[in-house]
């Protein structure tokens, strides 16, 4: 067997490097520690419920000292009292069973704990604990060790526990328990029967629907009546005014006939009605609670930073009190959270939150350091410019864009309808009233009424959530989670697409790899091969897992795989040297092999130098993501396309090459200068999607009609926006447009259907003959139909690919 | 009076206790989290480890045999 795989992460085990523990294989050593750790506490049931469910520990050291600090551990619990405290920690790893398992046997690990409850959708844990045994920066040292590191960024100093509205669930629940219940009671008037018992029995029974209806009236429909008011007060007619004004007028027709005596009334519909419209609105909220729609800066983020007082000594500080001039001290991968200078020698700063670049840049001292880079290798040390919300990219946020809460940017498409809707349906009731009031002033009154309420547009307010409902979770199972259901409609009228280029059309997983230079033997390559396999700088990564691994013809594969490296020395942002097999090999910078380069365009290279003499370079290109010529081809043919980049102009000609023709490419663009842009283009008329992925691209993604963030990991990391696209699936972008135009055919073809019921109610009220029984009838049928025509139009819709 | 009057507020207090049920459930956030349970459940006692353990060393003989 070749391939093996390690028993706790699941990866690929090199096999120089395999370490075997307790007859399994592991990895490396961090995950054998794991292990051992498990073992030891009699927890190796983690293993049984899913295979290889593990994550590689990360080195954290110093990562935490801010849990030292009381006041900001005190920001995070969520409750605290002498012996207890709860918190909760975002654990993005949290993946299968066994995470749940494990983790909610945290109390077997650690003393101190009394017990720990995942919520697994949320990819949360929350931990009960004894604030004086066991402190907070020891379990994150602890779920750090067992791979479960949380993520705390500066997000969640603000918050300390939310309020979840559950409002519409109550709503629900009253209205069904009403509904339930009135139907049920309904049912001796219903069959009309004629015996003295029940004769005797029916003013009971009228008086007790009438009493259950009252929650449902007052308290389930209250949303109805609230926008109804909004709207008219706005002067804007939506579908909420005669759905509102149905209720209203079957309430007060249906307590007249009780009271009088004529009838039964119509609670039975008029609750059925507020319970399958509140049902619809349910429906349509498809909550993605492992993301979040509404990132800023924040969530990317550290909550504290090292200080270094002016006696020399380290200090954790909260983030908001850093201030211009103070000397800061960041570790291997922290985030850089304010600009400033460099005052080490020499620093990797990888911007790949903020441009989507995955290769760092190296920074000299001196340099200027924007804040959102993530600091790759030893500690450095840097002076502060500017305080966090001055910072250049934090500067952003304080853009209108973000300040504003906006509610309502365009009429949906219910809305629009209803704007004729409203005016012909008091017109028939009007004309119906005036027309009777001539012979019967009795039926006058209830013909009136009747339009009103067989007209109430159940069926046509349900159309939309089901339909956008459905739409959601289809795009959902194929990994393209939108905010809300508004989006849909946004998506359809969208005909300008927007694309930043650097990790949005171009991945930053792979890099297309080219060799300039003197063809290197296969001895050679195999040597770099394994010097690269020591380094961990990114560059490294990638040109090893570029490397093919080469078999000689007089050696072995095992043998060769063996090969050891004799002497290794890392300088960091140069390169490094190694002895290897009698070879002297030289890998890193043009500087660092002394190689004087023509300085024409930016390009990421790595140089190789064996034995003094200089061999040539491996240059790393940008890979676009499969299929992207194809998708913009289908794209050009219904949209305007542009691409928006913050680089350089050295990937002019091979963009051209690669996409259709008129497509605008614009280079050099700042953040704020992206955000122009597409208010220029939205100014001119036209309804902008933006497609990006980094907190460079926030602005413009705000500011767009329609903005989707392009995401290799959606657990983690995706800036503030309408949507979120899992990178994988970003070919099939032309298809979700597809399918959110044809959500609103589905859409407009329903509402037909629904108003040819609303014209059969009608006639039975113009004629004065709707018995409470009709409209009993009529109204769960029209919904129905309604609820599963839409249902299937747009699984239909979906499964045309 | 007739029993009509006492089975149907009987039902109706059935309900509205049921109903009450419901409220606190959502109150108190049982609804908030609706798969982790699922899987929670699923989990076994502690106490069949041991016999647990057992078994994965003689899958792993098994597999070293067909090697």
């Amino acid at each position: 067997m070749d391939t093996q795989n390690c028993f706790h992460c699941g990866l690929n085990i090199v096999k120089a490097e395999e370490i075997i523990f307790d007859e399994k294989k592991f990895c490396c050593n961090g995950c054998k520690t794991v292990y051992e750790i498990f073992s030891l506490n009699d927890l190796t049931c983690y293993y049984d419920f899913e295979k290889s469910p593990g994550a590689t520990p990360q080195d954290i050291n110093g990562k935490y000292d801010f849990l030292d600090n009381e006041s900001i551990v005190s920001k995070l619990l969520e409750f605290k009292e002498n012996s207890t405290a709860i918190i909760s920690l975002n654990i993005p790893h949290i993946h299968c069973s066994s995470c749940i398992w494990i983790l909610e046997n945290l109390q077997r690990l650690q003393k101190g704990i009394s017990s720990s409850q995942v919520n697994f959708p949320e990819k949360k844990v929350r931990i009960t604990y004894n604030p004086e045994e066991v402190s907070i920066k020891t379990i994150v040292y602890l779920l750090s060790s067992i791979g479960y590191e949380p993520y705390i960024s500066l997000e969640n100093y603000e918050t300390g526990t939310s309020n979840v509205d559950r409002s519409l669930t109550y709503k629900l629940g009253v209205a069904f328990f009403c509904f339930g219940n009135i139907m049920l009671l309904s049912f001796p008037e219903y069959f009309e029967v004629k015996e003295y018992w029940l004769d005797q029995y029916r003013g009971f029974f009228r008086w007790l629907i009438f009493a259950l209806a009252l929650p449902s009236f007052f308290y389930s429909a209250s949303g109805y009546y609230v926008s109804a008011f909004k709207s008219i007060r706005s002067k804007m007619l939506n579908i909420d005014i005669p759905i509102a004004l149905g209720i209203v007028v079957m309430f007060v027709r249906s307590t007249f006939d009780i009271v009088m005596d004529y009838g039964s009334g119509f609670f039975d519909s008029l609750t059925g009605l507020i319970f399958f419209m509140l049902l619809g609105k349910m429906f349509q909220i498809k909550t993605y609670s492992f993301l979040s729609f509404e990132r800023d800066f924040k969530s990317y983020f550290p909550i504290a930073i090292t200080k270094i007082n002016s006696d020399s000594l380290e200090e954790s500080v909260p983030i908001y009190e850093v201030e211009k001039g103070d000397r800061l001290l960041i570790r291997n991968q922290e985030l850089i959270p304010v600009d400033g200078i460099l005052i080490s020698e020499k620093a990797e700063i990888d911007y790949s939150f903020v441009t989507g670049e995955a290769i760092p840049i190296t920074k000299k001292s001196g340099d200027k350091v924007f804040a959102g880079g993530k600091q790759i290798g030893k500690v450095i040390e840097m002076e502060v410019l500017h305080s966090v919300s001055q910072s250049y990219l934090t500067q952003l946020w304080s853009n209108d864009v973000f300040q504003k809460n906006v509610i309502q940017k365009h009429k949906t498409i219910t809305d629009r309808i209803s704007r004729y809707f409203t005016p012909i349906l008091l017109l028939i009731a009007f004309s119906g009233f005036g027309y009777w009031i001539f012979i019967d002033a009795n039926i006058a009154f209830n013909v009136f009424t009747a339009v009103l309420i067989v007209a109430c547009p159940c069926a046509l307010a349900l159309t939309a959530p089901f339909t956008f409902g459905n739409v959601l979770r289809i795009l959902g199972k194929q990994k393209f989670y939108l905010k809300n259901a508004l989006v849909i409609e946004q998506l359809a009228k969208v005909d300008t697409i927007v694309f930043d280029k650097t990790g949005t059309i171009t991945t930053n997983k792979k890099s297309n790899i080219s060799y300039e230079g003197e063809i290197l033997s296969d001895e050679y390559l195999l040597l770099i091969k394994n010097v690269l396999r020591a380094s961990n700088h990114p560059l490294s990564r990638m040109l090893y897992d570029y490397l093919p691994i080469l078999i000689l013809p007089n050696k072995s594969a095992n043998d060769a795989k063996k090969w050891r490296v004799d002497a290794f020395e890392e300088i960091t942002g140069k390169g490094m040297e190694a002895h290897i097999f009698g070879h002297q090999i030289q890998i890193g910078s043009a500087a660092f092999v002394e190689k004087t380069e023509e300085n024409k365009l930016q390009q990421t290279s790595v140089h190789i130098k064996i034995n003094g003499v200089y061999c040539g370079k491996f240059i790393f290109n940008n890979q676009y993501r499969d299929g992207l010529a194809s998708l913009f081809k289908n794209l050009s043919g219904n949209y305007q396309i542009k691409v928006l980049s913050g680089d350089n102009e050295g990937e002019r000609a091979t963009l051209e090459q690669l996409l259709p023709k008129g497509t605008e490419l614009i280079f050099n663009q700042k953040p704020e200068q992206k955000l122009e842009f597409i208010k220029n283009l939205q100014d001119n008329g036209n309804n902008v999607m933006m497609v990006g992925d980094g907190l460079n691209d926030a602005g413009a993604l705000a500011q767009s009609n329609v903005g989707i963030s392009i995401s290799e990991n959606v657990n983690v990391f995706s800036p503030a926006c309408d949507a979120i696209l899992d990178a994988n699936e970003f070919q099939k972008l032309n298809y979700f447009l597809k399918l959110s135009k044809n959500s609103i055919t589905t859409i407009k073809m329903s509402f037909t259907l629904s108003l040819l019921y609303n014209v059969v109610g009608l006639a039975f009220a113009i004629t004065g003959n709707l018995l409470p029984l009709v409209a009993a009838i009529i109204m769960p049928l029209s919904t129905i139909t309604i609820v599963s025509f839409v249902t299937l139009m747009s699984s239909y819709y979906a499964s045309k690919k | 009076m007739s029993v009509i009057y006492l089975l149907i507020s009987i039902s109706i207090l059935i309900a509205i206790g049921f109903f009450i049920a419901f409220i606190t459930a959502v109150k108190t956030g049982q609804y908030d989290d609706d798969y982790t349970p699922s899987v929670r459940m699923l989990f076994d006692d502690e106490l069949l480890k041991s016999t647990k353990k057992e078994n994965r060393v003689e899958n792993n003989e098994e597999k070293e045999l067909d090697i």
